[in-house]
């Protein structure tokens, strides 16, 4: 069955953080980011709601959320491996942590995991310059990595509880091109 | 918090040295024109890289009498190399809290924020955990110091992963919800900046000096570095070092110094300035950090013998086409088009004559992009090709 969104509830949650600069434009950003980090996408109802809440137009919205490498609407996965590809990094051994990053997880490079569970990007300079190779899985950091932590480092993200208790509905990616399918 | 102890190694700070409020009992018993008198004359300059003279942008706002005025961090730390803004975050927060409230105090504003980058989020608690704590010791809030009237508050804002926030318009668009894209200038935001109303962006490190500058004095802090680039200065150094971290200089140490001290005499070139500085070849180490020789936002990469310069310069330009905002058309497809002269280079498929045309596209781009990431983003690639001619060719 397909994820069935609650979107009276995601207006709900729009609206409260949207209430805190009393429905201001200045407000989008942090709707974004509450709306990415809980749905894990964007899609274009949510889109609408944003925009109905704020006085904008959706593709206003659109527009904003895929310029920020951290609210790309796409539906990603429940834990994001952010892998530092900046200079500094890549003279510290970038490359093989990148191989064992994929192996580990089973997918390349801008690709989510067909469970829904995880996603594997490059980012730019996370300024851990003088620890690298560094990565952020969400908002944690990861620094001073070898492939043999990394291994370790992943085993421990699928031991987490959120890797295993089916997902909400409503937590489920907006966008209808995820594979992923509720178990109830 | 990070699952990873935030370790970073480096020199003691001066910023270790000043206590919490101190700096800011001292500003707010001066009248606000004497506190922008002060800044100014220590020569205190951006410490982001830019390098505009603090005094005279507080000045700037002070005069404009329209209200309300914002005070900004630009805690955007993007640029390549650079991690001192983390360290300062982490462990003096209250000093940059304070530098913010002075800025306020002098230029009439009774509003902070700190623009936070979203690959730091996990700063952010810290970071309101602080302002919570210095609202119940009275150093924000209502009546600040038992100072009648002065109000200041400080909120913390998050960025959402984008290079180009760094650059101030773009840092305000964000902040107003809309896509980097930076504005044109003039007006500057000292004049019409956040909301259109004039507006303070200053680097965190900046924040951190001026509170030191209280306390220490003017004279302390000209008597350290050179004529036009005063005080110390913090590096972030990375890249093929013994001892990266993060290191406290007086501003005018050449790179042969700076190398001594973090283990990196070998190196063969030296980038400084993150991706949008240039590359020192090992014959020019005696130059000195300082804005009038080699400016520096603090970013050092230290690059080893027996490394590529083309991968240097690979991935500097790769870094550019994706985080170039894409509003004007040199830095939109010039920089796309000096990364693929780059392939090419590395291919030994590149001709002389098609060098030098990209050479003449780079120039182009510094005097046409409308912001500081498209006129800077071929300053590396145009030094890596002056001063290593030899390991460019012959591929």
């Amino acid at each position: 069955m397909r994820p069935v969104v609650d979107y009276a509830r995601l207006r709900e949650e729009v609206m409260e953080v949207a209430a805190l600069t009393n429905y201001n434009r200045a407000s989008l950003i942090p709707v974004l980011r509450t709306v990415k980090e809980k749905y894990r996408g964007i899609d274009s109802e949510a889109m609408q709601i944003i925009a109905d809440v704020l006085g904008c137009h959706p593709v206003e919205v659109n527009a904003v959320a895929t310029f920020y490498a951290f609210l790309n609407p796409k539906p990603e996965g429940r834990f994001i491996f952010r892998l530092c590809r900046t200079y500094s990094c890549e003279l510290a051994g970038k490359e093989e942590i990148a191989k064992q990053l994929s192996r580990n997880l089973g997918i390349g490079f801008g690709e989510t995991s067909a469970d829904g569970m995880f996603s594997l990007e490059w980012a730019n300079c996370m300024g851990m310059c003088d620890q690298g190779p560094a990565m952020l899985v969400n908002d944690e950091i990861h620094t001073k990595l070898t492939p043999n932590r990394v291994a370790v480092i992943v085993q421990d993200y699928k031991k987490r509880p959120e890797a295993h208790t089916p997902a909400r509905a409503a937590e489920q990616p907006l966008l209808g091109e995820n594979p992923v399918e509720c178990e109830s | 918090m990070s699952t990873d102890a935030i370790k970073t190694q480096g020199n003691t700070l001066t910023f270790s040295a000043i206590p919490a409020g101190e700096g800011l009992r001292k500003a707010l018993a001066m009248p606000r024109v004497d506190i922008i008198d002060m800044v100014r004359d220590s020569k205190l300059k951006g410490r982001g890289g830019a390098g505009f003279p603090t005094g005279i942008k507080w000045n700037f706002a002070a005069a404009e009498k329209r209200t309300p005025k914002y005070v900004m961090c630009n805690a955007d730390e993007g640029e390549p190399g650079t991690f001192k803004d983390r360290l300062i975050l982490s462990e003096y927060a209250d000093l940059v809290m304070e530098g913010m409230t002075i800025g306020g105090r002098a230029i009439g504003a009774s509003l902070g924020l700190i623009y936070l980058r979203a690959e730091y989020a996990y700063l952010r608690k810290h970071l309101e955990d602080t302002i919570k704590r210095r609202k119940a010791e009275n150093l924000l809030g209502q009546n600040i110091c038992g100072v009648e009237g002065f109000n200041f508050n400080i909120m913390v804002a998050m960025g959402a992963g984008a290079y180009v926030c760094g650059e101030e318009t773009a840092l305000i668009e964000s902040l107003e919800g809309f896509r980097g894209e930076p504005r044109n200038r003039p007006p500057f935001p000292v004049v019409s900046g956040f909301l259109n109303r004039p507006s303070v962006v200053n680097n965190v490190e900046t924040l951190a000096w001026v509170p030191c500058i209280m306390v220490n004095g003017v004279d302390w802090f000209k008597s350290i570095g050179t004529n036009n680039s005063t005080g110390h200065k913090l590096f972030s150094v990375s890249g093929d070092c013994e001892k990266p971290g993060v290191y406290e200089f007086p501003f005018g140490i050449t790179v042969a110094d700076l190398l001594k001290e973090v283990g990196g005499s070998d190196a063969k070139a030296v980038q400084i300035g993150g991706a949008s500085g240039r590359c020192v070849p090992k014959k020019d180490f005696e130059r000195r950090l300082a804005f009038e020789d080699v400016p520096t936002g603090g970013s050092v990469i230290v690059i080893g013998p027996g490394r590529d310069m083309l991968d240097l310069a690979h991935n500097i330009m790769d870094f550019f086409v994706d985080e170039s905002c894409g509003q004007c058309t040199p830095c939109r497809v010039g920089n796309d088009k000096l990364l693929k002269g780059v392939e090419m280079l590395k291919a030994g498929t590149c001709s002389d004559e098609y060098l030098d045309e990209l050479k003449g596209l780079a120039n182009t781009m510094q005097v046409a992009s409308k912001c500081g990431l498209g006129q800077s983003s071929s300053v590396a690639l145009l030094s890596i090709i002056e001063h290593f001619g030899d390991e460019i060719h012959g591929r």
